[in-house]
């Protein structure tokens, strides 16, 4: 087709190329489809590459007694049972597979001694469960499916931001447009079907260990585009962020070093966690620090540390610490593993935190305790998709990764998004290839739309005069880190969807200096209606669920409530535009067949 | 604290100067937070590639006072005192400001004939530790592209590029090599067309790389040997047919597809 942009065509387009996006290019191109995928940064470095501790996949091969109906059961409860939960039985099935797999791409994982992969505790996970390369995972996953996807031949567009996804005439989706970060230009794509992998949220607000990208892009495309969000209050904040110095606040420390035998320590030198155990892990934590240590080395000599509860709990812990008078110097608590093991263990198996903390800041973590606290991490909330095939309710439009709802619930278990990027990055691929083979696929692209888009995205710099994008993102993030942060209640809440309502006043009237080839407040300009979307959903989220559960904690309703159990709150918008208004609703959660329930009630 | 000077190239293909920013400074802040200061203030448009902020993703390559050095994980208060220059890439072409062009290298990439693996046998591979050390020590590189900035044989002279892939693809071809699994041969392609023989082994990339990786002792150094053993070595040669696993030729491995 003719349009007056650069234009490409393609059977199915990416957008995102961390491991779900990459993951999905693989399967789509093994279809024998064309394939392109478009990623706002260069090759090689989304936040996938940022992961630490490991993959989780229930293979056995440091406990035998492992297999996937134990995974399958720590993840619901890890996710206190928001989770869709046939994603969650995919997951536990496939992943140990698809691990393998990535050895046949040229993989180097860690090696038991009788040369298996070499698997590691993590928080929540009954078992040693965690595929991992030291503490660098994610780089070992991102560089062995980007050599992969480039020896394949795909067509990869870096640097090449997409602002909003494209209808044809029926609705369905047809592509999308962009622009060029290099030049500023805009280019569109057409295509049969396109896969959102375009990972979180986690930049709005302040305290994150989310780069630049988790702008919620794909999560907000999706919006505008027709598809529902899913448990959007529900975003984990990692127990473990480094909190000194202030340039690095929030940068992510590893649950490996707790998984290694790190422990939480408060001012007073007390391992507090013995005190934050609740009910429902009671039976499974150890009651006295001697039978947790026992833990480490034997896993039935004694029970699981407190230190390894799922992140939801741990990172209350230690808010709670702080608040009651019991933290550091700047905030935080202690995590210690250097009165625990030995320099020589450290560096061999936490080198890339070892040097984190050497060089920025100046701690030797051989010999001293880290300061950490909790950081926003993670949206367990996205895009509503059917399991089985990652497709939205958009024809045309799926979704994997974190930018994909359900498979957590309201919590996630440290190594579960390694391998969910894989497990539904492939079955992404797979639904998009069934779906044009099927042959309902669009073939025009509404130009109206795009015209529409571009106007929109060149505003900033039409404007006389207007507000500094640096300016909003930073109160954006101020506003959502206090109202909507760990710990929230309905004054807070309410008072940010009042905010945000503000905020979307200031981005209309944002004004950007420059031209526009590698402009990055230009760039920010165009996040910018993606983030405070993104953010409605997570407030009005937060508001509505009256209880607290994984990732959502409020101080006015601090317990549990089971008829919360039953539905998701589902997010969509009727005029498919940033600023539209946002309807909510009570989404059922999906039946559970009576043998995964079974699994369940036979742990419980 | 004092106030520090930038000393920051602002430009693009055509040209472009050095402008000064002088910003106030906070404990423990690295470059690159200084330079997101000038962003959100001064000058929004200032052009910097970076992800992470952590040192793992490798994107904010520059060089600080005429060294090559990743922003995120260069502190300011252990550099010099004084104004602190901040300049591009100078092996890549410039696109603007900060940022260069380095698809150099993602064409290079392109050239790696893909890793082949045996079947894989019921239940996965099986590999030692020791074996997997050698190629895991080359897969921590995060693809910053300092080793290929600083290398004087594209830095200084342009016209190598058509004909040599550079330090960051010989560890990658090093790490294949290496792998116990790999059955391709590439040791012909590295010397007749990627250029491992133009490396005079100086180790100005072994110092500049943030991960630490030893480029030239461990990779390029067991490189030469190995593809010196395969094209001049004629009990050598005959010595590994009828050791080794047969690798296939780097002709046959560039049309290998991959598994």
């Amino acid at each position: 087709m003719t349009t007056p942009y650069e234009h490409h065509d393609y059977d199915v387009l990416i957008i995102g190329a961390g491991g779900a996006g990459l993951r999905a290019a693989i399967e789509a191109k093994q279809r024998g489809l064309k394939v392109g995928i478009v990623t706002k940064s260069l090759l090689g470095k989304a936040h996938t590459v940022m992961a630490e501790g490991g993959m989780a996949a229930a293979m056995g091969n440091v406990y035998q007694e492992d297999n996937w109906m134990v995974h399958f059961r720590d993840t619901m409860r890890g996710g206190k049972y928001l989770n869709n939960n046939r994603m969650a039985e995919l997951h536990a099935k496939e992943s140990p597979d698809r691990v393998r797999e990535l050895e046949q791409w040229g993989a180097l994982f860690d090696r038991t001694k009788d040369g298996k992969i070499l698997q590691r505790d993590f928080g929540g996970h009954r078992y040693a469960r965690l595929a991992h390369v030291g503490d660098r995972t994610g780089l070992e996953l991102i560089r062995t499916l980007q050599q992969k996807v480039v020896s394949m031949g795909t067509d990869v567009f870096m640097e090449c931001k997409v602002l909003k996804l494209v209808h044809d005439a029926d609705g369905r989706v047809a592509g999308c447009v962009a622009y060029w970060r290099p030049t500023g230009e805009f280019v569109t794509f057409s295509a049969k079907a396109v896969i959102l992998a375009t990972g979180g949220v986690g930049k709005s607000w302040k305290f994150t260990s989310n780069s630049w990208e988790g702008t919620g892009d794909g999560h907000a495309m999706a919006l505008w585009a027709g598809a529902q969000l899913i448990d959007m209050e529900c975003i984990q904040f990692h127990p473990t962020g480094m909190v000194w110095p202030l340039s690095v606040r929030g940068l992510l420390v590893t649950e490996g070093v707790r998984g290694d035998g790190g422990v939480l320590r408060n001012s007073e030198g007390k391992r507090f966690m013995f005190n934050y155990v609740a009910d429902m892990f009671r039976a499974e934590t150890a009651e006295s620090e001697e039978e947790a240590d026992k833990w480490y080395d034997d896993h039935t000599a004694g029970r699981r540390p407190p230190e390894l509860l799922p992140r939801d709990e741990v990172a209350r812990a230690i808010n709670a610490e702080v608040k009651a008078g019991r933290g550091t110097p700047h905030g935080g608590v202690y995590l210690d593993i250097a009165s625990r093991r030995s320099a020589e263990f450290i560096r061999r198996r936490l080198p890339s935190m070892y040097h984190q903390f050497m060089e920025l800041a100046g701690v030797d973590i051989t010999s001293e305790s880290m300061e950490i606290g909790p950081t926003c991490h993670y949206i367990m909330g996205g895009v509503k998709v059917d399991a089985d095939t990652a497709a939205t309710s958009v024809p045309g439009l799926f979704a994997a990764g974190e930018v994909a709802g359900g498979m957590h619930g309201a919590n996630r278990l440290g190594g579960n998004s390694l391998s969910d990027l894989v497990v539904f990055g492939r079955r992404a691929g797979m639904g998009a290839a069934d779906y044009i083979e099927a042959g309902q696929a669009a073939t025009s692209l509404d130009m109206g739309e795009v015209e529409e888009a571009i106007k929109e995205a060149l505003a900033p710099f039409d404007r006389a005069e207007g507000e500094n994008p640096y300016d909003i993102q930073r109160d954006l993030q101020e506003m959502m880190q206090l109202n909507v942060g760990i710990i929230r209640n309905a004054t807070e809440v309410e008072f940010a969807m009042g905010e945000l309502e503000k905020f979307t006043e200031r981005v209309k009237n944002i004004k950007v200096k420059g031209g526009r080839a590698y402009n990055p407040g230009w760039n920010l300009a165009t996040d910018l209606p993606s983030m405070i979307s993104v953010s409605k959903c997570v407030a009005k989220g937060a508001s509505l669920r009256k209880e607290s559960r994984g990732g959502h904690t409020r101080e006015d309703f601090p317990k549990a409530d089971p008829e919360f159990a039953k539905f998701n709150f589902a997010h969509s918008t009727s005029g498919g535009n940033w600023d539209s208004e946002i309807v909510t609703v009570e989404s059922p959660l999906l039946p559970m067949p009576d043998e995964l329930k079974a699994l369940l009630e036979e742990a419980n | 604290m004092a106030d520090v000077t930038m000393r920051i190239w602002r430009g693009d293909a055509s040209g472009g100067d050095f402008e000064n920013y002088t910003v106030a400074q906070n404990e423990g802040e690295v470059v690159l937070d200084v330079i997101h200061r000038i962003q959100a203030t001064d000058a929004p448009d200032l052009a910097c590639r970076w992800n992470c902020k952590a040192g793992k993703c490798g994107s904010c390559a520059a060089e600080i006072n005429g060294k090559p050095r990743l922003m995120c994980m260069t502190r300011m208060d252990q550099l010099p005192e004084g104004p602190v220059t901040v300049t591009p890439m100078k092996t890549f072409p410039i696109i603007r400001d900060l940022v260069t062009d380095v698809s150099f290298n993602y064409a290079q990439a392109e050239k790696v004939p893909a890793f082949m693996p045996p079947p894989m046998p019921e239940g996965g591979y099986i590999m030692f530790q020791e074996d997997v050390e050698r190629g895991q020590e080359f897969r921590k590189c995060i693809e910053c592209f300092m080793c290929q900035d600083v290398c004087h044989v594209i830095r200084d002279h342009e016209a190598n590029k058509m004909h040599y892939s550079g330090p960051r693809f010989f560890i990658r071809y090093a790490e294949l090599e290496m792998h116990p699994l790999d059955q391709n041969d590439r040791r012909d392609l590295v010397r007749e067309e990627m250029g491992l023989g133009y490396c005079n082994i100086t180790k100005c990339c072994t110092e500049v790389c943030p991960e630490h990786i030893k480029i030239t002792d461990n990779a390029i150094i067991p490189l030469k040997e190995r593809v010196v053993d395969a094209h001049y070595d004629p009990v050598a040669w005959l010595g590994r047919k009828i050791t080794r696993r047969t690798k296939k030729s780097s002709a046959e491995a560039a049309v290998q597809p991959a598994p």
